[in-house]
């Protein structure tokens, strides 16, 4: 299992700000091991992020997303102590959900 | 073993190297997400069939998409890129880098009340071409912007 995302979420004049940041190899599949040996792909292929069970931001990602992927983005309506959640699934079928408190 | 690949990629113009990757099932989407996740725009290689895979067409350049990013990239394992949409009722933001093995690097839904601007962090093998799809009232835009890459990012 990965390791849990980095979540913040601040609430400014009734926008939230969301910055994430997911623990994840984001293997391409084009790089070779030392004895020549193709790395299989492993990535994330789509990410949610859910507001009371609202969907604020969803995501398709291939393997050009950087290793140890970052988003950040703004959504209207979420109060302080309001709780949002994440959920990252990979090509191999891993996921991973987080949530965190707005403040 | 960097330099294997970059010689393979230059022989085979990386593209017929993917294409033999997938046909030994080497590159294998998983099951679980694959419903969802839109394998054929992932796996094009150029910008104009992943734009034709996305169901964009020819899209409209526009002034209104507006991308923060680095005229230089000295690290091309981690180029941030920020893209804001101006364009009323946008729908998703979608990144591609021309000449990465397949130039879809992410799409992004934004359903309304979520801001349509979007910032993160994405690949480049060489200098390219980036460009920002917009789809805003069923139509598409887009723009792009020159990155150059310093340093590759798909070698790691």
């Amino acid at each position: 299992m990965a390791d849990p995302m980095r979540i913040r979420a601040a609430s400014k004049d009734g926008v939230v700000n969301v910055k994430v940041l997911m623990s994840h190899e984001m293997e391409t599949g084009q790089r070779k091991d030392a004895a020549g040996k193709v790395i299989p792909a492993h990535f994330i292929q789509s990410v949610s992020a859910t507001w009371q069970g609202k969907v604020v931001l969803s995501a398709q990602w291939g393997p050009a997303v950087s290793k140890n992927p970052f988003i950040e983005f703004n959504f209207k309506g979420g109060q302080k102590g309001d709780k949002i959640e994440l959920t990252w699934t990979d090509n191999k079928g891993d996921k991973r959900t987080d949530e965190a408190t707005i403040n | 073993m960097n330099r294997i690949r970059r010689d393979m990629i230059k022989a085979g113009g990386g593209a017929s190297l993917l294409a033999l990757l997938a046909a030994a099932g080497f590159v294998r989407p998983g099951t679980a997400a694959a419903a969802e996740w839109n394998k054929a725009a992932f796996e094009v290689k150029t910008v104009a069939e992943a734009f034709t895979a996305l169901g964009a067409g020819t899209p409209a350049n526009s002034v209104d998409i507006l991308m923060k990013a680095p005229d230089i990239a000295e690290n091309g394992a981690v180029v941030p890129i920020a893209i804001e949409s101006r364009i009323p009722a946008t729908e998703s933001i979608a990144v591609l880098i021309e000449r990465n093995p397949n130039p879809l690097a992410a799409s992004f839904n934004i359903p309304a009340g979520t801001e349509t601007m979007i910032t993160t962090r994405v690949k480049m093998g060489e200098t390219s071409n980036v460009y920002a799809l917009v789809k805003a009232n069923g139509k598409y835009f887009v723009a792009k912007k020159e990155i150059k890459v310093t340093l590759g990012g798909c070698g790691g």
